[in-house]
């Protein structure tokens, strides 16, 4: 019985829903990695074998054995059937330029960027939640307009833009930091900077409301009735109505934080999957499209699943009201 | 105020401001005249003179010309995506909101899977199938952007599908065409608009976050974050280079602000 209405509440249907995107996710970018490799120009066979013994070292007969092995030469329909199989054993393959097994070169580089993906969502909570509450505690005053300039001028800038120009501000002119890659002290600094800034100035905002409309409550006031001040009042009774669009509108900007991950990975050398994805294409590393594609979609796909919990976590009105 | 009650001043600017990139867009490879391809490498890198009104770039080329050139390309591959995205977009969500059940189920299962995988990604793995086309950038855009109209136009045509207008309309016996023609289209029309706007300016930044990072269009075609990559090695000589291709996307986003700003506050 407790089972049946777990599964029809908020926590059921949300990990059903994800689940079904998640299959979509691996059927939709493996037939894309599939159809790349076919549609590439030169034997399949040869090129694998190029990789995998040197390009100097291909023969004819490695290029068969290869064929024989992979079973290249089957029919498109058995092939795709075939690549899907071996996808949903979890055989990602090997790397054609490095050689190195997909999985393994995967979750080294997840770690960079989750490890990126935190210090920038840390960043970012630590500047964006003080603000907001400052400024929603007091309407109109100086914090209240700074997050509001805060907002109008690093909002809009698309991340590559902002990463020029905090490259160019921080590390070329004043020279404090390295301008990229993560082998110097520091080198975590820009790239986090550059996608904490934007997301710390809608926070802030989010935030402001958040407060501003949890000190508008009637529990609110009664706290201070009986004597609290507005920041006790605020950490005692408010969070839980504070914390909801926070989160919510955390959750909204994954698609930023996995896009600008993309894109600010690349341009910092930051060793992480979207680094990884945007040299595989380079390469036309099919293999390592394929695992860091699936890769990258499924953490975006974790992200959202959290937050969706947290929310649920922080509201459990929500869970009838979804499924209705 | 001068300015008609129904457009709040910023919002018309913003509205200005679009238009007249649109214009340098649609006309400027035109009015500027020269090629953006030919090189001198007697004028390379020139400031900003009556020549060239933009300077010239490594290579002597017209940066004005050039710039015009990847505005042209960049807004209309980008409305181009947004207009083909919007089409089956508002189709679909329409046909959500009217057949409801098993149909709208499907449609919104669609969504949900294309929403799993981040735009920017949809449009990189699109491009990596043809790499350096026009064409492949266009679908993976168009692939990334209907599920926001779908979305939209769903949720806008079901309290009026369930209205006592559509239901007198009906009951006049007035055919499924003349339902969409006279009640969804008008009840979408403004929420489209600024839709148009936004999507097309989001495609116009995906291009060239996509050029500046190296996988999107290739050189020598001129766009706009193609430009930033090839001008930024020179921003100490030669400032100004950088300085045009930031401008412009940076005019585009303020624009597109202002049109959104004031429709999110006053519906």
């Amino acid at each position: 019985m407790k089972g049946l209405v777990f599964a029809e509440t908020g926590l059921g249907a949300l990990l059903a829903r994800r689940a079904v995107q998640a299959l979509v996710l691996a059927l939709f970018v493996g037939t894309l990695c599939f159809f790349m490799a076919r549609v590439l120009p030169g034997d399949l066979a040869t090129r694998i074998a190029a990789g995998r013994y040197g390009h100097d070292l291909v023969s004819n007969a490695a290029a068969e054995a290869v064929r024989a092995e992979l079973a290249l030469d089957l029919p498109l329909m058995q092939a795709l059937l075939r690549w899907w199989g071996d996808l949903a054993r979890g055989e990602l393959g090997l790397s054609l330029v490095t050689g190195v097994p997909v999985w393994d070169e995967v979750t080294h580089q997840l770690g960079a960027t989750v490890h990126l993906a935190l210090a920038a969502a840390g960043l970012a909570a630590l500047a964006g939640l003080p603000l907001g509450i400052w400024a929603g505690l007091r309407p109109g005053g100086w914090a209240d307009q700074a997050t509001v300039v805060m907002a109008v001028v690093v909002r809009g800038m698309p991340p590559f833009l902002l990463a020029l120009v905090l490259m160019l501000l921080l590390a070329v002119q004043l020279g404090m930091l390295p301008v990229a890659g993560d082998a110097h002290d520091g080198g975590l600094v820009l790239p986090a900077l550059t996608l904490a800034l934007p997301l710390a100035a809608g926070l802030a905002r989010v935030t402001r409301h958040a407060t501003r409309e949890a000190v508008l409550t009637p529990s609110h006031e009664f706290a201070c009735t009986k004597g609290l001040s507005d920041l006790q009042a605020l950490l005692r009774h408010d969070l839980r109505h504070l914390a909801l669009p926070v989160v919510a509108y955390l959750g909204v900007q994954t698609v930023f934080l996995a896009e600008g991950a993309l894109v600010v990975e690349t341009l910092f050398a930051w060793p992480g999957i979207g680094h990884a994805l945007v040299h595989a294409i380079f390469g036309r590393d099919i293999p390592m499209i394929q695992g860091t594609a699936l890769c990258m979609g499924l953490l975006f796909l974790v992200f959202n699943l959290s937050v969706d919990g947290v929310c649920l976590a922080l509201d459990p009105r929500q869970a009838g009201r979804s499924t209705s | 105020m001068a300015f008609p009650s129904k457009l709040s001043r910023r919002r018309l600017a913003g509205f200005s401001l679009v238009f007249l990139l649109a214009v340098f867009a649609a006309a400027g490879p035109v009015l500027v005249g020269v090629d953006p391809a030919r090189q001198n490498l007697y004028a390379s890198l020139q400031p900003p003179g009556a020549n060239h009104w933009l300077g010239t770039d490594l290579f002597g080329r017209s940066v004005l010309a050039r710039l015009a050139h990847a505005a042209q390309l960049s807004l209309g591959l980008a409305l181009l995506a947004a207009l083909s995205a919007a089409v089956p977009g508002v189709l679909l969500g329409m046909a959500a909101a009217w057949r409801g059940g098993a149909t709208e189920r499907a449609l919104v299962l669609l969504s949900d899977a294309v929403m799993s995988l981040p735009g920017l990604l949809l449009v990189l793995l699109l491009a990596a199938l043809a790499p350096g086309q026009a064409a492949a950038l266009y679908l993976g855009l168009s692939l990334a952007l209907w599920v926001e109209y779908f979305r939209v136009s769903r949720a806008v045509c079901r309290p009026v599908l369930a209205g006592d207008a559509v239901q007198a309309s009906r009951l006049l016996g007035f055919g499924a065409f003349y339902l969409v023609r006279r009640h969804l289209l008008p009840a979408l029309a403004p929420t489209l608009s600024t839709m148009l706007i936004f999507s097309t300016a989001q495609a116009v930044l995906a291009l060239a976050a996509l050029g500046f990072i190296g996988v999107g269009l290739r050189p020598p075609t001129p766009e706009l974050g193609l430009m930033m990559t090839e001008f930024l090695p020179h921003y100490e000589e030669a400032p100004w280079l950088l300085a045009a291709p930031v401008t412009l996307v940076m005019l585009l986003v303020l624009g597109m602000m202002w049109v959104a700003d004031d429709g999110r506050s006053h519906g």
